[in-house]
């Protein structure tokens, strides 16, 4: 089996974000980043049906030279290779530009399955997995929860809403979008960090791949949220503050 | 082209996904602004009845998109059957209820337009053509969107954002929309939808939650606020982060995908507020915070709130509640 796995980085989780003097994104030189975390259980689960059924795992990543990092953690965890589409402006892009890019750098591999994540911890737009499906003519499920492959099928436990699932069957090649929480993430090895410097990491230059850009939509202005409730902020130290809020949750909540 | 909204609706087994009317709240108001006109379709098998309770709302069209393939949903079926209601009613705007199944269909049938969905909206404005608000970094950051490129454009909306009672009542034409539709455009395989067997635990009638999130850190860490929870004599849950490390069983779970509950005081420790968690949540009487990160949204929700860390507030709370607990004895 060849299995795709298209990730992305994203500011590390708990990262202080500053908004840019332009307003329109964040201040991002000296953030730190990491693997979006559902693009992370995706490698996981595209790891493990290598394990069962053999083939291999390509990871794909779109974005700057520095995502090469996530891309090396990628190889490091038991990815076999890599393509990277190299581009300091890939938000630029847009997701059906995006989309198009990771579809072109695909086609030729003749995957298959391709796995993402459902969505990405910065934008959250939750498409480019079905999108990408779209462009390539292949069937999609969302926000899985299991995968089983069966003979030139596969079957898929999708999440709906409030504990509910149901389970579908579709001819491969395919495209899923995983869910956090599908497995159990692995650590990379000393092992497999060494091994990560020899596999092939191959750059693919965004003008090669002959995709025009399309922006369907742009972020015009980036701001707190308003607050819709008046929050009593409680101060003090850790001591006060605790023992002032169980005054509150005794008189004003009644509760205790 | 004519300027007109189209309100997608999601129905299962004939009842109504009821953000799908939050989302004809929403296309109704953006009409409104705009000086367009609204429609709505409802897509399924055998939605005339649905169909005609749309047309007792304040519309310009209602689409009964009626066909036998349409019965379960399937990505496939239903994008050809919305692709070409689509290209009949030429709308400038395309709505949808950003469920889950929204996910599923909504962005492939957008690139058939050669579009991408504006996904998860929160808010609407008119300044000169349509803005849109979305929440970026799980809710830390808020972002207008302007929309680009060839129309229609494609937009879900989040759940809560807009308030269904506001859907105006008045007298639409109907219409059944009859796709062309063959079985074997229609890939995916979809079987019964189930439940989980689920655990023991109700979370529902509890009235007092204490609930915790990745601030907690590790495993080993829980037993500090289980102790909270069990001081207030209340039960102990957690945002999907913590189930899904197995920190805590999934039972526990509240969310979107978990539990909605609405207890009297919520105690949220180290939970950065995520709209899936708080749709799980946002309903209770009272809701505390406690949360190093003063630009947490959990905070946008909470009427107390504590910016601190969780290790030494929550310790100093039990000691409080033992002490004031003894008291009363
Ligand atoms: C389709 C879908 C369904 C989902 N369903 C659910 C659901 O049902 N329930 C759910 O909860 N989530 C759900 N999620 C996930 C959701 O989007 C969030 O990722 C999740 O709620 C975040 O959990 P968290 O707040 O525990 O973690 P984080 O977002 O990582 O937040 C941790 C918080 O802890 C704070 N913190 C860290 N250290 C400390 C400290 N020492 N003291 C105080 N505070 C500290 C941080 O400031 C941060 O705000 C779903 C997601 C998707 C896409």
């Amino acid at each position: 089996m060849k299995i795709i796995v298209s990730i992305k980085e994203v500011p590390v989780r708990d990262s202080q974000l500053r908004i840019a003097s332009d307003g329109r994104w964040i201040e991002d030189g000296d953030l730190g980043y990491e693997m979006n975390e559902p693009d992370a259980y995706a490698l996981e689960e595209a790891l493990q049906l290598k394990e069962k059924h053999g083939g291999e795992v390509i990871a794909l990543c779109a974005g700057p030279a520095g995502a090469a990092r996530t891309i090396r953690e990628a190889l490091a965890k038991g990815a076999d290779r890599a393509l990277h589409i190299e581009d300091e402006q890939i938000s630029s892009w847009g997701t059906l530009g995006l989309a198009q890019l990771l579809a072109k750098a695909v086609a030729p591999e003749k995957p298959d399955l391709i796995l993402t994540g459902l969505q990405s911890d910065d934008l959250g737009y939750g498409q480019t997995g079905v999108v990408l499906a779209e462009l390539l003519g292949f069937p999609h499920a969302t926000i899985i929860m299991a995968a089983e492959v069966l003979d030139g099928r596969i079957r898929v436990k999708r999440e709906l809403e409030s504990g509910w699932f149901q389970n579908i069957e579709m001819p491969l090649p395919a495209v899923l979008t995983i869910q956090s929480g599908i497995n159990k993430l692995r650590y990379a090895t000393l092992m497999g960090i060494k091994k990560a410097k020899t596999k092939e990491l191959k750059r693919l230059e965004v003008a090669d791949l002959g995709v025009a850009p399309s922006p369907t939509a742009t972020i015009e202005r980036l701001y707190l949220p308003r607050k819709t409730k008046q929050t009593q902020l409680i101060e003090g130290s850790a001591k006060q503050a605790a023992a002032q809020l169980v005054e509150k949750l005794r008189f004003e909540v009644r509760v205790i | 082209m004519s300027e007109s909204v189209l309100v997608i609706m999601e129905q299962r087994a004939g009842a109504w996904n009821r953000m799908s009317l939050e989302t004809l709240a929403a296309g109704q108001k953006l009409a409104a602004e705009l000086g367009h006109s609204v429609a709505a379709a409802v897509p399924g098998r055998g939605v005339a009845a649905l169909a005609s309770e749309l047309a007792l709302k304040k519309l310009d069209c209602v689409y009964a998109v009626d066909h036998e393939l349409l019965a379960d949903y399937t990505a496939d079926g239903y994008t050809a059957a919305l692709d070409q209601l689509i290209r009949k009613v030429q709308p400038s705007l395309v709505l949808f209820p950003h469920t889950y199944q929204v996910r599923d269909l909504a962005p492939k049938l957008a690139t058939r337009f050669h579009q991408a969905l504006i996904s998860d909206v929160i808010g609407i404005r008119a300044e000169g053509g349509p803005v849109f608000v979305r929440q970026l970094f799980q809710g830390k950051l808020n972002a207008d969107v302007r929309p680009g490129g060839p129309a229609p454009y494609f937009v879900s909306i989040q759940a809560g954002a807009f308030n269904a009672d506001n859907v105006a009542s008045g007298t639409a034409p109907l219409e059944t929309f009859t796709p062309e539709l063959t079985a074997s455009v229609i890939r995916q395989r979809p079987e019964e939808p189930f439940r989980e067997s689920t655990g023991a635990v109700d979370l529902t009638t509890a009235e007092i939650i204490v609930s915790v999130g990745r601030g907690i850190k590790e495993k080993d860490n829980i037993p500090i606020v289980a102790e909270l929870a069990q001081a207030l004599g209340g039960e102990l849950a957690a945002t999907r982060p913590v189930c899904d490390s197995g920190w805590l069983p999934i039972e526990r779970q509240v969310g979107s995908s978990g539990q909605t509950v609405a207890p009297k005081v919520y105690i949220a420790v180290g939970i950065s507020g995520a709209i899936q968690h708080l749709l799980g949540m946002k309903g209770s009487k009272t809701i505390v915070a406690i949360n190093k990160d003063a630009n947490a949204p959990i905070f946008e929700v909470a009427d107390y709130g504590i910016v601190g860390d969780l290790f030494e507030v929550v310790p100093a709370m039990v000691e409080e509640v033992k002490s004031c607990t003894v008291l009363q004895r």
